[in-house]
């Protein structure tokens, strides 16, 4: 058994690390790249959205490389997410690739389901080993989560152009090449300086950018053009709604870790602009809009991808947070026709407005007298 | 005399399955029930100028809708359907409806969005029904016949569509409009037509299919012909559950009339825009392709031409003849 899964950006540091700590033998799918979408564009349905056809793409560039078995996560509704391992796997089958498909799909029942299946993928380990593997992939979803949060902070700070993304990449390898408890520890330290070495010039003005919106197309770099490093050299400071471990809990986990911030929080501060969940993060989106706007964000980019359903939703209630708050708003809506050109055209000219609005405050609140 | 409280219904979506129930409901409290008209280019033009770009053209065509209630009425009823049976839902796109409509539409009267959500238990229909009830009414009792009344004359229309008619059939015989049941002509050709209620029985957005099928001598059987029962046995064959209703009927629907050897093509519409038509109709194709049946895929939205879907049409009944003829050629000589 050759098990292989879908890529979402860093996702494969934490999933590897379960699978291998169980002895699973994983192939990891080339990095999603414009071969991995002409892939899933050709075989997938037209008008899937992208993250399916990603996945399609990832899958046949993996059995390339000896997978046979496909290990997912599932899901109950309502959105198309659910049903996309089995909507692949018809397309893998008739396209003659005979995968094994293992999917986790959230128990009707009790957590314990899904331990089962976990368990079994890996020959039936103990309980304890199991235990610990979700354990040490949570680890270091979580290091790998501090690692962009530093750059997010690096980025429109670094002296040198470029020096915050050659850090991320070096220390996101040291997390990954972690094989043990101990070993994460020091990898995350390690990480830790390295992201606290890169030079920047701590009193450079930036604009708060919240990012929000679908989590594929915010997670995985090659679906959003790399929209978090345009946006840092851009000189803003961003933040993302979703991280990575928030995944791994949500879906892995099935939210069974609390204290993090959670995403009823998101969703508490959705009302009055959208009053119910509607699959997806969409409820979140409008939520952490609110959230953001209250924190004295400069501006939010929402990322979906074309047709994708819960953002679709936000995405016709956010002017009106965008009006009420009095924050930008730039919808980017991303299929296999996107261009990095023509997204860098648009934030440039969004940023450019960021810096004027704030410029603009700054004047007025030097003209009131005792300021 | 106190005026009648007026309220609106806009005629898409799941107006298809449940007007019947809605109206019986709404006027038996004492509503006056008023239904906006079919829908024409200028409904979804309206619509287009209010929704975002990117939504699917059903719920652009239901912003046109809405706005046709604007001002004529003191409530549009616009439930949030965020399930309509165990363990399933609609779209993510009905549980968002009521917050879209009241954030892009300006001045409309209040909105009846209370919501609806059998996922769990059917009995989760009561509390629904008290809220849209305490609207017209204090008394549970009323209420309660209310309700049990319009169950009934759903009932009644469910059972006339399995007959073989026609939404707009069906409910103009229970509301004593049409004298008699149409008759069914014997045609020489069968065609499975497979889409959302909302997409094949709007004659404005389906460009008039069925009736151009039936003027072409066609039979046309769809989803709403067949029984539940029927329904779930072949959505059954699916590797896992389809959690979305409307997507379940559509594949239990098609994998039957695959099955059963009885049609002589398919054609599926999908709205531009859909998420789950994109999905359904991927596993609905595949299947058809298995089974060598003829298969068209048409995709609706609000530039397609009319003449485009007429010369498709031609071509695929051609080849839906013709391989008949030939079957039947190739049958007799054995
Ligand atoms: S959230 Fe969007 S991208 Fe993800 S499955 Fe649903 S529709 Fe597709
Ligand atoms: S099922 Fe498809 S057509 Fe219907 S509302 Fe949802 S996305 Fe739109």
């Amino acid at each position: 058994m050759r098990v292989t899964f879908p890529h979402m950006g860093n996702l494969y540091i934490s999933v590897r690390a379960m699978l291998e700590y169980l002895k699973v033998d994983v192939v990891i799918p080339p990095a999603s790249s414009r071969h991995t979408l002409t892939l899933g564009a050709k075989y997938g349905p037209e008008f899937a959205c992208l993250p399916l056809k990603l996945n399609l793409g990832n899958f046949i560039e993996a059995h390339g490389l000896g997978a046979d078995t496909i290990i997912m996560a599932g899901g109950c509704g309502p959105c198309r997410f659910g049903y996309y391992a089995q909507v692949e796997h018809a397309i893998l089958q008739d396209l003659g690739y005979n995968f094994q498909l293992l999917i986790l799909e959230p128990p009707e029942r009790h957590i314990s389901e899904l331990l089962v299946k976990i368990r079994r993928i890996s020959g039936n380990q103990s309980w304890w080993q199991v235990g610990q593997a979700l354990r040490f992939g949570y680890l270091k979803a979580r290091a790998v989560d501090e690692v962009e949060a530093a750059a997010f902070k690096a980025r429109p700070r670094e002296t040198v152009p470029g020096s915050s993304d050659v850090a991320r990449r070096k220390a996101l390898n040291v997390i990954d090449r972690a094989t043990s408890f101990r070993n994460l520890a020091d990898a995350a330290d390690e990480a830790r300086t390295i992201m606290a070495n890169v030079a920047v010039e701590e009193g450079r003005p930036v604009v708060r950018v919240g990012i929000v919106g679908e989590i594929y197309t915010l997670l995985e770099p090659f679906a959003n053009l790399n929209l978090e490093v345009h946006l840092g050299r851009m000189g803003a400071e961003v933040d993302r709604a979703i991280y990575m471990s928030e995944w791994v809990n949500d879906h892995l986990f099935l939210g069974l870790l609390k204290g993090m911030r959670s995403r009823k929080e998101a969703c508490a501060a959705a009302p009055p602009y959208l009053r119910h969940t509607v699959g997806g993060h969409g409820q979140e989106t409008v939520g952490s809009a609110v959230n953001y706007a209250r924190a004295g964000y400069d501006g939010l980019v929402q990322v979906l991808p074309f047709t994708c359903m819960p953002e679709i939703i936000a995405e016709s209630i956010l002017p009106v947070v965008s009006a009420d708050f009095n924050l930008p708003v730039l919808t980017l809506v991303m299929d296999e026709h996107t261009g990095e050109a023509g997204m860098n055209t648009r934030l440039e000219a969004f940023i450019d407005l960021l810096w004027r609005r704030k410029k603009q405050r700054e004047l007025e609140s030097e003209r009131v007298p005792g300021y | 005399m106190v005026m009648p409280v007026k309220v609106g219904i806009p005629r898409t979506l799941l107006y298809y399955y449940y007007y019947p129930m809605w109206r019986v409901f709404l006027s038996e409290l004492g509503a006056a029930v008023m239904l906006t008209a079919p829908s024409t280019k200028r409904v979804l033009d309206q619509g287009l100028k209010y929704a975002i770009d990117e939504i699917c053209l059903p719920i652009k065509l239901t912003f046109g809708h809405v706005l046709e209630l604007s001002g004529k009425v003191d409530y549009i009823f616009l439930p949030r359907l965020v399930s309509v049976a165990n363990r399933e839902y609609v779209c993510p796109k009905f549980m968002g409806l009521p917050d879209m409509v009241r954030h892009r539409l300006a001045g409309l009267p209040p909105l009846i969005d209370v919501a609806v959500n059998l996922r769990r238990s059917g009995m989760d229909i009561y509390p629904a029904v008290w809220a849209v009830g305490r609207f017209f009414s204090a008394s549970r009792i009323h209420i309660l016949k209310a309700y049990r009344r319009s169950v009934k004359i759903w009932e009644r229309y469910s059972r006339l569509l399995e007959r073989g008619l026609l939404p707009e059939d069906a409910m103009a015989v229970i509301e004593d409009r049409l004298e008699k049941v149409p008759l069914f002509l014997e045609n020489k050709v069968c065609v499975a037509l497979i889409g959302h209620p909302y997409n094949i029985y709007d004659s404005h957005i389906s460009m008039n299919l069925i009736q151009r099928l039936r003027q072409m001598r066609v039979t046309v059987v769809t989803a709403e012909n067949l029984s539940e029962k029927i329904i779930n046995r072949n959505a059954a064959r699916l590797p896992k559950r389809m959690y979305w209703t409307l997507g379940r009927r559509m594949i239990g629907a098609a994998f039957h009339y695959l099955a059963q050897n009885s049609i002589d093509g398919m054609i599926h519409v999908a709205a531009f825009g859909c998420g789950p038509d994109s999905m359904t109709g991927e596993l609905i194709e595949r299947q058809a392709r298995h089974c060598g049946v003829p298969f068209l895929n048409l995709v609706l939205d609000e530039h397609t031409g009319e003449a485009g879907v007429a010369t498709r049409l031609e071509a695929f009944l051609d080849m839906v003849r013709w391989r008949r003829d030939k079957g039947v050629a190739e049958g007799g000589s054995q």
